[in-house]
């Protein structure tokens, strides 16, 4: 049955359980609603509740483990010598998926029975024609264990629906059941409804938490099997990174590690200082009028997607750069560089760190401007011996903010940065970095259990980790300074 | 004490005749002050810079050259068997109308008397892009009556010839370029004067698919445009209600414990965590773990839902706290519960902050490129998505990864059309942006 027809019938169950709920309790209540613990709808949403949540909870998880399940009985069907030369377990299993499918789609189409089906062998030239026709082609030829394989798949994928109907309705009908045999005029029908709905936003709360989770959980485990594959002191310590596909890599993070920073570094030497000055301009300095304008479109600048700066830095820096300054002085020939990249980045991060400082500049209390001007300050000297002092520790973290945006940046050194992985000190040199190569190596169609796949998850892990530094260090001085004025 | 060892003659000077000492410090004030405008300027240059660069690469994208040809459809080469079947027709291929095609410009260059020196049939054949045959052909299959026929059609000319109309191949290039010669250009010339070639406004860009490496005349944004409406929608159902009743929670309910803090600590650094980190996290749960289908909006959907619950949970719940507490204690007063005060009263008081937050977090979203090409949308795909919620789970490429996808191929054409994606998915943020502001001076109530 079709799962959008099941959640239909489950609805229906529902809102039939709705209109009896609130039927029994006003009949309980002699029709006098003024009788009853609750408002009168709340019974009834009451049994809708009971009636749809677990149901539909029931089916969402039995959906999401099915294929697992059924796909590790079948598996154990195939025999290693089923696996061709060059090929893997998951690439057979696809066949299976594939192969059971297309034997579906003959059945519906009515080119075969069930019978007949059963009675199919491997070498049979009917059955080449019969998936042909269904829109299945073979590839290699056909080995007994898959097609049993595929067989017992359709069974196990069938059975399975089958089941998941008849107990995703009885837990409906059950629950409508017994929510309903509760109603009364003293069932507490809102407290009921009300915990129902505080758990559901917990359980939406728990959403965020369950993401780290996930993420923490793939890396590691991933991460863990790449370790197993290649040996963590070459990633730690190797100075080259080579990954052929036949084996035999050097996967060493540092020229990458490199790259990255080396890009970051150019971004905030060219954000930071003009970040700041913004900042300190618009507070200090900027009459109303030019604040109003100049602000938002400073912020502009922070809403521009990050594949617009990439753009940005293929076709307009990169080539710019390369034509006056890197080829002059013979400094390179490449428009991917570490300068372009940087420098676009640099841009990205200026309404990043001018916001910030913006907010914190505001947060310096007025009284230390005025002291410092009733002693003689000029504002400039205000600024650089007052205020930067007592905003330094906002401003950090506002820095090593952007120091983890620009380690986490993707788009723009994918398009800008360059791929060749080298320890060079020339930025006109195109370099790259972790999150290049993360994109470059599980792009494309490659080899899942390889080191130089699963080395992508052990970047990912570096990554996530740098800036998880990152951001707490900010969180943590920002925290500490906010509340020093408070 | 100090005082006592400070010089004993004070400072001698006029008030009208300012010192060196102070004209140092006055110039300390202008520069300073003047490195800020500098800043702000440099701030201000790179908006613009960035903004001119990618619209007038891209605004050309929108316009193509098209020839405009008389036709014959002749029925020996298009239907044998002259039954008019369109099972049967299809059995002719593109190379059959291709040279229909070719025949017809060649007869329209003769007819107009057009010569140049040294033009090769080649050279003529190879004006047509390789997509104008499929475009005719299309067209025959849907309308089978047309065969025998003479008719007037038009096709798109290639990708080299359009370029030469839009200033970016030029007589110099094309003697470099063995992919146009220059007769080929002066022909171009010829033809335009005569009006058979002309630009038009290119509504296939919007809304057909892409195309192969060798055609940039004839890609489009169409499939990347529904890919990432499909995935807004994914992004809009989920995290609508989730960021709502996680906000609600944390901001109404929580305790003020541990473990609530460990929940706001680790939402904004969610917020913080690098995009293509999620990628990982979609690739390893999403498609490794859980089996859904590589390069399929719903696995983008959910992803772009991650990425964006922290961004939207972060504004709502500074939309539920500005609400002032008036609201609440009035209706605890006339006796409803706390959850019957949250969703009847500070919720619909809050939602166009609420919206507004929301806006901007899905405009984020449409942007984000990084976890998507993890996930498979690199993939080229031709074939638009069928309508939700099956199409959920086909092929479908986004707005931005098409970008990513025609900078890395080789033919210059398609630099334009990435800047000229660049500048829809840019109307698509403006106008969100704009609706989020809309909605906020509209509704928003100050308190």
């Amino acid at each position: 049955m079709n799962i959008a027809v099941l959640v239909l019938i489950v609805l229906a169950i529902s809102a039939a359980g709705y209109v009896l709920g609130r039927h029994r309790a006003l009949s309980g209540a002699q029709g006098d609603r003024r009788n009853l613990h609750s408002l009168i709808g709340y019974y009834g949403q009451t049994v809708f509740l009971f009636a749809s949540v677990p149901a539909l909870f029931l089916l969402a998880v039995w959906l999401f483990l099915q294929p697992m399940l059924i796909e590790a009985r079948v598996g154990a069907m195939i025999q290693p010598s089923d696996i061709p030369e060059g090929g893997s377990a998951t690439l057979v299993m696809s066949d299976v998926r594939r192969l059971a499918e297309g034997l579906d789609a003959a059945i519906a189409s009515g080119a075969v029975t069930e019978e007949a089906l059963a009675g199919l062998q491997a070498g049979d030239a009917e059955l080449g024609s019969l998936l042909s026709d269904a829109g299945v082609a073979l590839g290699a030829e056909l080995r007994p264990n898959v097609l049993e394989a595929a067989k017992a798949y359709r069974s196990d994928s069938h059975g399975a629906r089958l089941a998941l109907t008849a107990a995703v309705i009885a837990v409906s009908l059950v629950g409508a059941l017994l929510s309903l045999l509760r109603v009364s005029p003293e069932y507490r029908a809102r407290n009921v409804f009300e915990r129902f709905v505080l758990a559901a936003l917990i359980a939406s709360s728990l959403v965020a938490v369950l993401t780290t989770a996930g993420i923490i959980a793939s890396l590691l485990f991933e991460s863990i099997h790449f370790f197993q594959l290649y040996p963590a002191k070459d990633f730690f310590l190797s100075l080259t990174w080579n990954p052929q596909f036949r084996g035999g890599s050097d996967l060493g993070i540092w020229p990458l590690l490199w790259g990255t920073l080396y890009v970051s570094f150019v971004a905030l030497i060219f954000a930071v200082p003009v970040g700041l000055l913004i900042a300190i301009y618009l507070s200090e300095y900027a009459s109303k009028r030019l604040r109003t304008f100049a602000k938002p479109a400073i912020e502009i600048l922070a809403g521009i997607p990050t594949i617009v700066y990439g753009l940005f830095a293929l076709i307009t820096v990169g080539p710019l750069l390369r034509d006056y300054f890197a080829q002059p002085l013979g400094l390179g020939t490449s428009s991917a560089s570490v300068m372009t990249a940087g420098l676009v980045m640099g841009i990205m991060l200026i309404p990043f760190v001018s916001s910030l400082s913006d907010d914190i500049i505001n947060a310096v209390p007025q009284s230390l401007r005025d002291g410092s001007f009733a002693i003689g300050a000029t504002q400039s000297e205000t600024v650089r011996q007052v205020i930067l002092p007592a905003a330094l520790p906002g401003i950090v973290g506002a820095i090593l903010l952007a120091a983890s945006r620009a380690i986490g940046e993707t788009m723009i050194v994918v398009m800008g940065a360059g791929a060749a992985a080298k320890l060079d000190l020339n930025p006109f040199q195109a370099m790259t970095t972790i999150t290049v190569k993360i994109v470059s190596q599980l792009t494309g169609d490659t080899e899942f259990a390889s080191p130089e796949t699963l080395v992508a998850f052990a970047l990912g892990m570096m990554l996530f980790l740098f800036t998880l530094v990152l951001n707490v260090l900010a969180l943590v001085v920002v925290r500490k300074y906010r509340e020093q004025y408070e | 004490m100090t005082d006592a060892s400070l010089p004993t003659t004070p400072h001698r000077g006029s008030l009208i005749e300012v010192d060196a000492r102070t004209r140092r410090r006055n110039a300390a004030e202008k520069r300073f002050r003047l490195y800020g405008l500098v800043a702000l300027g440099i701030g201000l240059a790179a908006l613009v810079i960035l903004l001119t660069s990618v619209l007038s690469n891209g605004v050309s994208a929108f316009r193509q050259t098209s020839l405009v040809l008389e036709m014959n459809l002749d029925a020996a080469v298009l239907d044998k068997k002259g039954n008019r079947d369109p099972e049967e027709m299809k059995k002719v291929t593109t190379i059959g109308y291709g040279k229909l095609i070719d025949k017809a410009l060649k007869e329209a260059v003769a007819a107009k008397g057009i010569a140049i020196e040294g033009l090769t049939d080649k050279d003529v054949a190879n004006m047509i892009s390789k997509e104008a045959a499929a475009q005719v052909r299309e067209r025959v299959l849907s309308n089978p009556d047309l065969v025998g026929e003479t008719v007037t059609v038009k096709v798109l000319a290639n990708g080299r010839i359009d370029g030469y109309l839009k200033g970016r191949v030029t007589m110099q290039s094309a003697e470099r370029d063995s992919n146009v010669t220059p007769n080929q250009l002066r022909l171009a010339d010829a033809l335009m004067a005569e009006g058979l070639l002309v630009k038009a406004f290119n509504w296939d860009f919007i809304t057909g698919p892409d195309a192969s490496e060798l055609r940039p005349e004839a890609s489009g944004l169409g499939v990347a445009i529904l890919g990432s409406a499909y995935m807004m929608i994914i992004v809009l159902i989920l995290s609508l209600p989730i960021g709502v009743a996680a906000s609600i929670y944390l901001e109404e309910f929580a305790p003020k414990n541990r473990w609530t803090d460990l929940i706001e600590v680790n939402i904004s650094n969610l917020a913080a965590v690098p995009s293509i980190v999620f990628g990982i996290l979609g690739l390893a749960i999403f498609i490794n773990f859980a089996g859904l289908p590589q390069s399929a909006p719903i696995v983008g959907g959910l992803v772009l839902t991650l990425m964006t619950l922290p961004r939207i949970i972060i504004p709502t719940r500074a939309a539920l706290g500005a609400v002032p507490p008036s609201i609440r204690e009035a209706a605890l007063g006339v006796g409803a519960s706390k959850m019957q005060t949250i969703f009847h009263h500070v919720l619909p008081l809050a939602m166009p902050g609420i919206l507004t937050g929301m806006i901007i977090g899905l405009a984020q979203a449409l942007g984000e490129t990084a976890p998507l090409l993890l996930i498979g949308m690199v993939a080229f795909v031709r074939d638009f998505p069928a309508a939700p919620p099956e199409g959920f789970f086909d092929p479908a490429a986004a707005l931005p990864v098409q970008v990513y996808n025609w900078t890395q191929r080789a033919d210059p054409g398609f630099a334009e059309r990435a800047s000229g994606a660049i500048i829809v998915l840019l109307v698509f943020l403006l106008v969100m942006n704009a609706v989020a502001i809309l909605l906020r001076n509209r509704f928003e109530r100050r308190w």
